[in-house]
């Protein structure tokens, strides 16, 4: 399979967008685009974190030794935690599995699912877009900073400008529709990350998971979780029984709640929201921006 | 490396030991990934630390630094002993067979011939027994007690599983896990390859360990063939290049040896360098000697060397105790007896161990230049900590130059592939290339010399340099001295012309040769470092026509070893070369032995060695060792516990300590822990740390502590804390982790530190250079400093 897309994928048509009706798809079918992450080959040398920031001009405050004593963040990754100014990060986290030491290191970002929580959860018309080729992307000239994207995200992705706009891996859209793999895929090292259809690298996981079976890794399986219709970027995992460790979430899924108002219960839902847009925006005005936005525990370090 | 980075792919089993390949070879190492894809091959990881490798590896034993020795001389025996070696490579293509002098021999850590007085050994002993044929005698039955191979057993039967665990500090199960994995590729059809790197160079026995590795890989018959080899995995893109054309000012260039001062003229030379056959079938490319040395003159001092004036032999100068490194250049440094350095490419002051005393050192210079892209800490050095810049008399001369990418020319890989690279883009501001500031150096000197003479102006007056533009050579130009070309009009050749491969090369003064390996880089049709063709005929990953690979664009070294005496391969599955008897010629890669000789003929397949076998003792006949004919365990000049193959010997005997006063050792008494320093993937040296997008990646010095040491200690994960040796201090951030196990070695709970060294005062990240901290003890062979393994305290600096 190369890694470059192949004719058919270049361009883009819309699945979907927040807050909106289906858009018309009869005139053409984009195939789904998919990432594979072999976490049995990966290294975590951050080559992919740093093509991210280069490809899309990121320049995240370096470190300080202040800081990581004043946080007790010592480790391998370059950040606690993603950024507006950060779509990608590294994760590393010591554990064990089948009685054995295993460093878990995971690439972490936007899983670009095939059921988007933001985009479910997304009030705003357009704000959220979902392309036929499975990209999951933000408009935000029609974002109204409410956050619900992260609300709705299962996966605890986007973070917030100093505009409350929201931030986060788009796939390198803009690479990907002039025919060119991602920027991370584009440089890892190790080739543990495959660029393709969908359906291709599906195949290809499930043929590195069997391997792995082989070689003794026999919870080793594919991470595309059913519970948001599979994700845009999938994982082989050698340790499978140990998802959480790969600070992943083990069954993640939208929570039925957020989607119900754009249902039969949309007049109620709309009252929900702009009523939970009203209380955040309360919420702003009292205690100023907290919890979603820098109140989580910060992630142990490996 | 014997093979090739693609040529990993090929393996078996990936055994990766002194080198964190995926750490600091990430690109190279998504071959050993690719073998595990296409021949389902293994990764072992032995390392003192669970590394980026180990977090891929499928097996993984963490051992104490400094104890890689005991580990594989531990595998040498399991081996031997359960008779796991590939005979017939061993009988055909080792020296196992050769007769060792009955009056060799080692007791209680010593080699015999050593003298105490001189800390150095007489060589008598370790030799062969010759017999009446002058040829060392042998024993292809290999039962005579002294047959090499006997020797070997002897020698490492000392090395059992449970002294293995002992010393190294894994368990008995953990060695024999890899022992048996390991013995499984002495079979003609499994190879491993041996992937290292710095982790093993850098000892006070660092060749010894390579050594060890050689052994292990011979017996195993893997050395030659396709996915196997003793692979160094090179730091620096063009490392390759710079050892090759010495830039490490040990050899001439190409491995060209530097005259001794005994050599006076250039017969005593020729016959002191040029090795005699030491079995009768032996190919013995090295008699080639004169060919490579005369012309090597021809290249430096063209018509004024002539055979009257022994082509200039005169002019190389020949220093007592041989050319200087740089562990005695600091060391006259410190002593005050050097007036002046140009340092290029190289950030002195964070290289070198003890840099303590480097500082102190540079204060004695009068005058220093640097080249370098960034303003490195050596060019800023009265800012180190301790110095009082007011004391400091040095007038530095910074001059910045180009990056890698700012020029155009070749780089060497580690598998010795030259390669061609244009130049990206113009370098910023007033940086210049060195093709121009070495340019205009050298015409200025000889400028002088023209102008006020002066003791011996003639190896400046009459140095070639044949540039178009003198104050501004090209790399091309400089390639076709390296090549070599015609003196003169000879044979058909005319004048200037450009030799095809340095079996062109003669004695008689009519062939110029600055580098006789790299010959054939650059022939009459081309410069071919800058091909790319991607064809892959033997699909084993040779790619023949791709760059040239140095020697005579061979892709794997000593590749007749591949085959068997028949030249047939002894894996036909990968078939690197084979005898063709229909074509009368050896086909697959370029062979390394004469290609249309017949293997009836029996040319060895080490061509370049006199026994034309690869050797398994290192027999003074030709060439030995300072520290021994075979590796020998010792501990690191600063161990936390004795030796117990002999604790009167702990460390390697000849080992260059230094003993200014400065140059200070510590005992485990104050200094219980085992420190060692590495690099991270994240960053280049001490380059990255001037660049943002790797500063930020690993922004902040850290120090790596096992969790049980920090507990002990009451250290936290960030906490700063301070890592104290017998020389200096340095402070980083605390990183607690699970990744170092305490070991259990001789009865006693030993704890290792790990240091990254990335720091330093200058960039747009800070922190502590490392090698404050590194002790000044250094390898007799390779004068390599002792990075791995040596003595710290720690201690908590605050929360």
């Amino acid at each position: 399979m190369s890694t470059l897309t192949t004719e058919g994928t270049v361009g883009l048509g819309i699945r979907r967008i927040s807050a909106s009706k289906k858009p018309d798809t009869t005139t053409k079918q984009y195939p789904e685009l998919a990432i594979l992450v072999d976490i049995s080959s990966c290294i975590g040398c951050k080559a992919c974190e740093a093509a991210c920031q280069q490809w899309h001009d990121l320049t995240p405050p370096i470190m300080t030794p202040e800081e990581v004593v004043q946080r007790r963040i010592a480790g391998y990754q370059s950040h606690p935690d993603l950024r507006h100014d950060l779509f990608m990060l590294m994760k590393f986290n010591e554990g064990e599995s089948e009685g054995r030491f295993v460093w878990f290191i995971t690439k972490y970002q936007c899983m670009h699912c095939a059921e988007p929580g933001c985009l479910i959860a997304c009030p705003s018309p357009g704000a959220v877009i979902q392309y036929q080729n499975g990209i999951v992307d933000f408009d935000h000239s029609k974002c109204i900073g409410c956050k619900m994207c992260l609300v709705g995200c299962p996966f605890d992705v986007p973070r917030f400008d100093a505009n409350n706009k929201p931030w986060k891996c788009n796939f390198c859209i803009d690479r990907v529709t002039a025919g060119l793999e991602p920027a991370c895929v584009k440089t890892c090292p190790t080739q543990c990350l495959t660029f393709g259809f969908k359906e291709d690298m599906v195949e290809k996981g499930k043929k590195i998971v069997q391997s792995l079976k082989e070689r003794g890794y026999k919870n080793a399986t594919l991470y595309d979780p059913p519970g948001v219709g599979g994700t845009g970027y999938i994982y082989v995992l050698p340790h499978g029984d140990k998802v959480k460790e790969y600070n992943l979430p083990e069954n993640p899924r939208v929570d039925a709640s957020i989607g119900l108002w754009k249902g039969p219960l949309k007049v109620l839902g709309s009252i929900a929201i702009w009523g939970a847009l009203l209380g955040a925006f309360l919420q702003l005005i009292l205690w100023g921006p907290i919890k979603v936005l820098g109140g989580k525990e910060e992630d142990k370090e490996g | 490396m014997t093979n090739n980075w693609i040529d990993i792919s090929n393996s078996d089993l990936v055994f990766v030991m002194g080198g964190n390949p995926a750490e600091n070879h990430p690109c190279g190492f998504k071959w050993a990934i690719k073998a595990r894809e296409k021949r389902g091959a293994k990764i072992i990881c032995v390392d003192p630390r669970f590394n980026r490798t180990a977090a891929v590896a499928d097996i993984f034993v963490q051992i104490r630094p400094g104890t890689d020795i005991a580990f594989l001389g531990g595998l040498i025996n399991y081996v031997l002993q359960n008779e796991k070696y590939q005979k017939e490579y061993v009988r055909l293509h080792t020296t196992a067979p050769f007769i060792v002098r009955e009056d060799f021999g080692f007791k209680d850590g010593l080699f015999t011939g050593y003298d105490p007085k001189s800390r150095e050994y007489d060589t008598t002993t370790w030799d062969y027994e010759f017999g009446p044929d002058g040829y060392p005698k042998m024993d292809p039955e290999m039962k005579h007690p002294r047959c090499v191979l006997n020797i070997l057993k002897k020698h490492y039967s000392r090395y059992t599983p449970e002294v293995v665990a002992k010393i190294c500090g894994c368990t008995k199960e953990e060695f024999l896990r890899v022992a048996e994995e390991v013995a499984k590729c002495g079979s003609p059809t499994k190879n491993m390859t041996i992937l290292y790197a710095l982790g093993w160079t850098h000892h006070s026995y660092g060749t010894q360990l390579i050594r060890t590795a050689c052994i292990l890989q011979l017996l195993l018959g893997n050395i030659g063939v396709a996915g196997g080899g003793i692979n160094a995995l090179r730091g620096h893109a063009n490392v390759q290049g710079m050892t090759d054309l010495a830039g490490q000012n040990k050899n001439l260039p190409t491995y060209i040896k530097p005259p001794k001062p005994e050599e006076q003229t250039l017969a005593q030379h020729l016959r002191n360098r040029t090795p005699r056959k030491l079995h009768p079938t032996s190919m013995n490319y090295w008699a080639n000697y004169p060919k490579f040395f005369i012309s090597f003159l021809k290249c430096m001092w063209g018509d004024a060397a002539t055979p009257e004036n022994d082509f200039a032999y005169d002019y190389l100068y020949k220093p007592e105790g041989g050319y200087n490194s740089w562990d005695k250049f600091i060391d006259d440094m410190y002593k005050g007896k050097i007036e002046g350095m140009v340092t290029a490419a190289l950030n002195f002051l964070n290289n070198t161990p003890n840099a303590k005393k480097t500082v102190r050192a540079l204060k004695n210079l009068k005058w220093m230049v640097v080249l370098d892209p960034f303003m490195i800490e050596t060019a800023q050095f009265w800012k180190a900590e301790g110095m009082d810049p007011s004391e400091v008399k040095t007038e530095i001369l910074v001059l910045p130059t180009a990056t890698f990418l700012e020029k155009e020319g070749s780089m060497t890989n580690s598998a010795r592939w030259i390669k061609w690279k244009y130049k990206a883009t113009d370098p910023p501001g007033e940086a210049k290339d060195e093709f121009w500031i070495f340019g205009r150096f050298f015409m200025k000197i000889k400028e002088l010399y023209e102008k006020e003479g002066g003791a011996f102006p003639d190896p400046i007056l009459n140095l070639v340099w044949p540039y178009k533009n003198p104050y501004y050579p090209t790399a091309e130009e400089i390639l076709t001295e390296i090549n070599g070309y015609y003196t003169r009009d000879v044979d058909g050749h005319r004048k200037g012309e450009r030799v095809r491969l340095f079996t062109d090369l003669r004695d008689d003064g009519s062939t110029a040769c600055g580098g006789w390996l790299y010959s054939g880089v650059f022939p009459p049709e081309g410069n071919l470092a800058k091909r790319t063709d991607l064809s892959d005929p033997l699909g084993l990953g040779t790619y023949p026509n791709y760059a040239w690979n140095w020697p005579a664009n061979r892709r794997v070294l000593y590749n007749r070893a591949s085959c068997d005496e028949k030249g047939r391969p002894w894996d036909p599955s990968r078939p690197l070369l084979r005898w063709d008897p229909e074509k009368g010629r050896w086909v697959g890669d370029t062979p390394d032995t004469a290609a249309t000789a017949p293997p009836e003929k029996g040319i060895g397949a080490f061509i370049m060695l006199p026994e034309g076998r690869g050797r398994l003792f290192a027999a003074r006949s030709y060439a030995t060792f300072k520290d021994g004919p075979l590796p020998e365990h010792y501990e690191p000049y600063e161990s936390p516990v004795t030796n117990i193959l002999h604790p009167n010997v702990p460390h390697n005997p000849v080992a260059k300590v230094y003993k200014a006063d400065i140059d200070l050792l510590g005992t485990p008494d104050k200094f219980p822990y085992v420190a060692t320093t590495y690099r991270l993937t994240e960053h280049y040296h001490f380059w990255t740390k001037h660049i943002y997008g790797t500063s930020h990646l690993a922004p902040v010095m850290f120090v790596e502590i096992p969790e049980e040491l920090a507990k002990e200690k009451g250290i936290r994960n960030g906490d700063m804390v301070r890592v104290v040796t017998a020389r200096a201090s340095i402070e980083a951030v605390a990183l607690v982790t699970k990744r170092i196990r305490p070991l259990k070695v001789a009865g006693k709970t030993v704890y290792t530190i790990g240091i990254p060294i990335h720091w330093g005062f200058e960039g747009l990240v800070k922190g502590a250079i490392a090698n404050f901290i590194t002790p000044n003890v250094w390898d007799p062979n390779s004068r390599t400093p002792e990075f791995k393994g040596f003595l710290a305290n720690i201690e908590k600096v605050r929360a």
